[in-house]
């Protein structure tokens, strides 16, 4: 019993940090990004708060906060109250099943798992979370009794729940390799440099094409594209309620790359996890001090992906509405429905009968070659056909 | 691994600490700002046009098949995580049960992508008409 209390007072105590970290990165994207915008556009960025603005975030909160809390008239009261929370809520719980690190050893015979809960449905929990989080934008768009929060908000519905299906089929192959739904699971299978990336390139493009599109970033920002919807579904909102919205932006694209760095780049791995834990003078704490290196080169992985997000809004321009939807549907979902049948038929051919890793990596590469051989041949030859119709 | 229901216990501190963060800034966002009520401001902005009736009206019904579409697809694809996890093993164990088990998800694939082609043919995804 009281070693099972205090584990739990360890546990709180580490929830409590990833949720600072989550908010603390949130925060600082927010400055980043401008930061990363200004360079890209040969501009100097916010300079003024602070020494080279590094206090900028605590500004821009403290404006929000001072704002006007406007409801409009003729819009529902508590669900206009609701949608930005529970848009805010799912974001800040998604990240309870990363594993953010392996274990420490507290002494007395307490093992901490630097994980918010291992649990043997792990990713499943990633995607309920996930598909929850349309109801925040919907909630929001539907209670402003605005025309174009409305529209904005069933275009995010929409394209929310159509990348959705790409993105469950593209796991399919990453839970075909690690014979588990645990995230800890699929970690472990990936240690010393196992790292799913080698097996599945395309299962990853999908995902991460998938993860733009349920953040609404760009080039997938068609909910609150300012061009056509003013503001899309946050159009009404003002203060901390917008304020939650952009903000949860901000954390689902931090734990989507913490996701994605799990699934797919081995997570806390680094490649001298055994070397770490073996030091000599670092004495017992060697085992500790890997572990908590794999902690902070986690969240490197997922700051790198949060750049690549920065990187691509100023690089991509918005897709229109129909290509958006024909990218998703007609693209994607036949894609890792391939992507699937090539991973199974490369695991029967390659796990038994003496084959090594190596060749299951070899035989998804040459499927992903032949595949874009065969698309760029047929695309090709339709071309061809359409420029003799014409001529 | 054995996994019991008391895993779930610590999602219990990360839901109090995320409901206390959202219900702590609501309510200082809503105490901290200050309060001007008029006709005109309070009515739905529009790009400073006059707001002509409720903007409930009925929407483009493509939003609607969409939404049945997914719910039939999402659940076809729910079906195959308890055979993807169980792949491995069948894989390592006897490679005869691994074929049988890839062949059968290659039949109910087929017959997923035969209603994704009827769908794609109906036109329900052609958003141009």
């Amino acid at each position: 019993m009281e070693i099972t209390s205090t584990l739990f007072t360890a546990k709180a105590i580490y929830v409590g940090i990833i949720f600072a970290i989550t908010l603390g990165v949130a925060a600082y994207s927010t400055y980043f990004e401008r930061i990363i915008a200004a360079f890209m556009q040969d501009r100097v960025g916010p300079d003024r708060a602070g020494p080279f603005g590094i206090l900028q975030p605590l500004a821009d909160a403290v404006k929000m906060f001072m704002k006007e809390d406007f409801i409009p008239a003729n819009s529902n009261k508590w669900l206009f109250i609701a949608g930005p929370c529970l848009s805010m809520l799912t974001a800040l719980m998604t990240s309870a099943v990363v594993p953010f690190g392996d274990q420490l050893d507290l002494g007395d015979g307490i093992i901490l798992d630097l994980q918010g809960i291992d649990v043997n449905i792990g990713i499943l929990w990633v995607f309920g979370i996930v598909s929850l989080g349309v109801y925040g934008v919907l909630i929001g768009g539907w209670a402003s009794n605005n025309k174009y929060s409305l529209i904005g908000a069933i275009r995010a519905a929409s394209q929310n729940i159509s990348y959705e299906l790409a993105m469950g089929l593209s796991i399919i192959a990453i839970l075909m390799l690690s014979g588990s739904l645990s995230t800890k699971s699929i970690v472990e299978t990936q240690q010393n440099g196992h790292w799913n990336i080698l097996y599945q390139p395309l299962g990853f493009v999908i995902f991460l094409v998938c993860a733009f599109a349920e953040c609404n970033r760009t080039p997938f920002d068609l909910p609150e594209c300012e061009t056509e919807l003013i503001g899309g579904y946050h159009t009404e909102y003002s203060s901390m309620k917008l304020g939650f919205y952009l903000f949860s932006e901000y954390i689902n694209m931090f734990i989507s790359g913490a996701v994605m760095a799990t699934l797919y780049f081995g997570g806390y791995d680094y490649l001298f996890n055994d070397y770490v834990a073996q030091i000599s003078w670092l004495g017992e704490y060697a085992y500790n001090v890997s572990a908590l290196l794999g902690l902070v080169v986690l969240i490197v992985k997922a700051l790198i992906f949060v750049f690549i997000f920065m990187w691509v809004r100023w690089t991509l321009p918005r897709f229109r509405y129909d290509q958006l939807m024909g990218l998703g549907w007609t693209g994607l979902i036949p894609l890792a429905m391939f992507n699937v049948v090539l991973t199974g038929a490369s695991m029967l051919f390659t796990v038994n009968d003496g084959g090594s890793n190596w060749m299951t990596v070899g035989a998804s590469w040459a499927g992903v070659i032949i595949m874009l051989v065969v698309t760029f041949a047929y695309s090709e030859m339709k071309y061809k056909k359409k420029k003799l119709a014409t001529a | 691994m054995n996994y019991q229901p008391s895993d779930f216990l610590p999602i219990l501190v990360q839901l109090v600490a995320a409901l206390a963060f959202i219900v702590a800034t609501m309510l200082a966002t809503h105490w901290l700002g200050p309060k001007r009520h008029s006709v005109l401001k309070d009515d739905a902005f529009e790009c400073g046009i006059e707001s002509v009736g409720d903007a409930r009206t009925p929407i483009s019904v493509k939003y609607f098949l969409v939404a049945i579409l997914f719910v039939l697809f999402d659940v076809e694809i729910i079906f195959m995580y308890p055979w993807a996890v169980n792949f491995m093993g069948w894989v390592k164990s006897t490679s005869d049960v691994a074929i049988t088990m890839f062949l059968e998800m290659l039949v109910f694939m087929g017959l997923l992508l035969l209603g994704f082609i009827y769908v794609i043919k109906k036109g329900v995804l052609t958003w141009e008409k």
